[in-house]
């Protein structure tokens, strides 16, 4: 004998009320990664060419250091969007879907905290 | 009994995908990779706060050939991902779905992706 109305039923299971939160944040991060992505750049010449001492300067410039945390903060969340979409496509209990999407948010949270930690430590360092 | 002969589907090993398809694949599969490369960046933070001598250490492996290969692989693998995800934008702003110029499009941003990824190899290059 079900007890449950059908409207009891169908409360939960539709619109969350932040059905396009995700999608929509997913393109806000697209468009400011694409400038982010060219520092990125001077970053990996930074990697490739520069002394340590060096290094160090031109990361805790105000500038650098400002678009170091953009660029990290934005690139996990576009990067953990766009990961619980293709886990959520590919792979098929609900059970390990649900612990998927839950590791990537916490990782991807995980390294976006060890990012600012360690940019702070370079900068008490150089300073 | 006879087995009747149903018409079969696509089958996905046996069909030749649209190159739009491969794109679109390609697009998820750098998705994927570039993630992953986050960790990397990370990595080269954690190695920075590390000190002098573990910097020094980071350099030498990258200016390996072979570890200096797979960082610009990486890089075009960035490229690609950004021209295609500008495709996308267009895409969701409503432009951009006239079926002639769909390869057009690809190879647009093929060349976008490939030029890109070679100036900042000059860049880098000439930064040393």
């Amino acid at each position: 004998m079900e007890y449950r109305t059908p409207l009891a039923k169908a409360r939960g299971l539709g619109s969350a009320k932040s059905g396009t939160t995700h999608w929509w944040m997913q393109r806000v991060t697209a468009v400011a990664l694409i400038p982010l992505s060219f520092w990125l750049i001077l970053f990996i010449n930074q990697l490739f060419n520069a002394s340590y001492v060096d290094i160090k300067q031109w990361l805790i410039s105000p500038v650098n250091f400002t678009l170091l945390l953009a660029w990290a903060f934005t690139g996990f969340y576009h990067a953990a969007l766009g990961l619980q979409v293709v886990i959520e496509d590919y792979v098929n209990p609900d059970w390990l879907k649900i612990a998927l999407v839950w590791i990537i948010k916490l990782t991807f949270t995980g390294m976006a905290i060890a990012s600012l930690v360690f940019a702070i430590r370079i900068a008490i360092s150089a300073g | 009994m006879e087995q009747r002969k149903r018409p079969l589907a696509p089958h996905l090993q046996v069909y030749r995908l649209p190159l739009t398809a491969v794109v679109s694949i390609t697009h998820r599969m750098t998705g994927v990779l570039l993630a992953a490369g986050l960790m990397l960046f990370v990595l080269s933070l954690a190695v920075i706060q590390c000190g002098a001598s573990s910097f020094q250490a980071m350099q030498s492996v990258i200016h390996q050939p072979l570890i200096g290969i797979a960082v610009w692989m990486m890089i075009y693998a960035l490229f690609f991902h950004l021209c295609h995800g500008v495709r996308h934008l267009f895409w969701d702003a409503g432009e951009g779905y006239e079926k002639p110029l769909m390869n057009y499009y690809i190879l647009l941003e093929m060349f976008a992706s490939v030029a890109l990824t070679f100036i900042s190899f000059l860049f880098v290059q000439l930064g040393s």
